[in-house]
């Protein structure tokens, strides 16, 4: 496909010591795409999207980014077109202020004084960081602290933006705004790979869901396949979302004709029924 | 709850940091009871993980602040008597089991808080092996604290809280650090120490559709004050009001709440809060 952005040819990866964290991945991202990385802590999730941004090397198969082979690419190259924000935002902020960390990626790229401003200004705008632009990142409390992670791979420009379970351990307020800014992220043309347990993220937000198992992957389908399957929701010990669960329980019942993945959707199809 | 036994009293309750400029508690007066199992929601900053520091006496032993009103934990006034004191009554468990595992083997790490309170060798040996059990890491005595699973450090900062015989065990958001394995472990251990050892479970949690399930009460706080106090029900009916807040209640208690709404239809006399309740009313509507 022409528009494929990151292509996995029968990666595997062995870490010293022997231990094989994942294993004849085959996998495709278009441009555009949101897609919902999952599975248990050990399933090779987090191996798989550090071979995006070139942090782990194949053992064996290849990743090309934008058609370019990551082997033989330095971190610095792939930083342009693949930025990874990490969970916990302490590992990625050390400047002194908001504004500082805005501008360091840019900068480390190269990117002219005057389109480092411009490119900050935006940033502060898209988040809504206007208020902290000054202050110390370790002065901001956790949840706009993750919005500055976040933001400080925005100044960078990448096509593509990894984000490590972007919502874990935020309030519903964040997390609303999390999932604005992806969507956001995609209009703008960026492909977003969230690695995430959310399960509302991945019902309501991801156009695609990749589930890995035992250093496998073991699934790659829409939202509403995945969900709908009872057997690989098990194996992986994954909950789907209430309003899944129970268009499932009711479309078994043979009372509902299928699955729904949000609210609103849910109350739709219920009010026509109901209505009779 | 009237012939239950009060566990914690807390009485017209403020308290303000010392390196802050607003109270993060305002006037808070909330009794709870022997083997309830309370559930704490609001947002980050509201004030639920100060409240719960009231609780075990490190605000304001520990915790320097203005503080006014009394907060009794099994009768003992938090003013007058020291953490290590009320550490035998009311164990707590915090979001990140990394911040409080520090030992070499699992063993170890429990025995730490027994050792400071003189527990003889061979009792120590028997709580041990007891608190493990309860939270299903039997056999793990000699392992490191850091070679286990998220999940596994939870129930071990569980099982260290338990060898304390508490009566009382304060979570705070004690699933946000680990994947869904480790989440479904940790509720079931909660919820079964609730019910069969009759131990009071106070939790502050984000999962609103696992506290409905789980909990007897939720109390919500906003801006340092209570803002809420009931059943998941009585709490959850309150949708709109608990969206100006920014919380978000459980998803069949919002598609009860947008039938009637938005399409005037009832579903029933009350909304449901959990899946199984959903299922039942719409299994016979439909």
């Amino acid at each position: 496909m022409a528009d494929a952005i990151i292509v996995c040819e029968d990666l595997w990866h062995v870490y010293p010591g022997d231990i094989l964290a994942l294993q004849e991945a085959n996998l495709k991202i278009n441009a555009g795409e949101i897609v919902g990385v999952i599975g248990q802590n050990g399933s090779g999730k987090t191996t798989l999207v550090k071979h995006f941004n070139g942090l782990l090397k194949p053992t064996r198969g290849k990743v090309r980014i934008k058609g370019k082979d990551t082997n033989g690419m330095r971190i610095q190259q792939l930083a342009r077109d693949v930025g990874y924000v990490f969970q916990n935002p302490n590992h990625q902020l050390f400047a002194r202020t908001v504004e500082a960390e805005l501008e360091f990626g840019p900068r480390n790229l190269g990117v002219s004084e005057e389109e480092i401003v411009e490119r900050r200004e935006k940033a502060i705008e898209f988040f809504k960081l206007q208020e902290l632009r000054l202050l110390h990142p370790y002065r901001i409390g956790f949840p706009l602290r993750k919005l500055v992670g976040m933001a400080s791979i925005y100044t960078m420009r990448p096509a593509v933006f990894i984000l490590d379970e972007p919502t874990t351990g935020q309030d519903n307020v964040t997390t609303r705004t999390v999932y604005r800014l992806i969507r956001q992220l995609r209009d703008e043309g960026a492909t977003v790979v969230c690695v995430a347990h959310d399960m509302i993220l991945l019902a309501e937000v991801v156009d695609r869901m990749v589930v890995l198992r035992d250093a496998r992957i073991i699934a790659d389908a829409k939202p509403k396949e995945v969900f709908s399957n009872r057997e690989l929701m098990q194996s992986t010990h994954l909950v789907p979302p209430q309003v899944a669960e129970l268009s499932l329980r009711l479309m078994t019942a043979g009372k509902f004709p299928g699955i729904e993945l949000n609210v609103s959707d849910m109350v739709a199809g219920l009010a026509g029924r109901l209505g009779k | 709850m009237d012939n239950a036994k009060p566990v914690i009293e807390i009485e017209n309750l403020s308290f303000t940091y010392s390196t802050a400029d607003k109270p993060a508690l305002k006037n808070i007066s909330l009794t709870i009871y022997e083997g309830e199992y309370v559930a704490l929601l609001g947002l980050n900053g509201a004030g639920k993980t100060t409240l719960q520091l009231c609780l075990n006496a490190v605000i304001p032993n520990m915790i320097v602040g203005e503080k006014e009103g009394t907060v009794k934990t099994m009768g003992m006034d938090t003013e007058e008597y020291p953490p290590r004191e009320l550490a035998k009554v009311i164990g707590l468990v915090f979001d990140n089991p990394e911040f409080q595992l520090s030992q070499m083997s699992v063993a170890e790490e429990i025995a730490l808080g027994l050792e400071n309170l003189g527990v003889p060798t061979e009792e120590m040996h028997k709580i041990i092996k007891d608190s493990l059990e309860a939270v299903g890491l039997s056999g793990m005595e000699l392992r490191s604290p850091f070679e286990l699973s998220g999940g596994q450090q939870q129930r071990l900062s569980i099982a260290s809280a338990l060898a304390m015989q508490p009566h009382i065990l304060v979570m705070d958001e004690p699933t946000s650090n680990v994947d869904p394995i480790g989440k479904e472990e940790v509720f079931a251990v909660a919820a079964k120490l609730n019910k069969e050892n009759k131990i009071t479970v106070i939790m502050a949690e984000h999962e609103v559709e696992v506290m409905a399930a789980y909990a007897d009460r939720i109390i919500v706080m906003n801006d340092g004050e209570v803002v809420f106090n009931g059943t998941p029900v009585e709490v959850f009916s309150n949708v709109e009001l608990l969206e100006k807040i920014g919380l978000r209640v459980p998803q069949v208690t919002e598609l009860a709440h947008l039938l009637k709404e938005k399409h005037n239809i009832k579903l029933a006399d009350q909304y449901p809060v959990t899946i199984d309740q959903a299922e039942k009313i719409l299994k016979q509507r439909l």
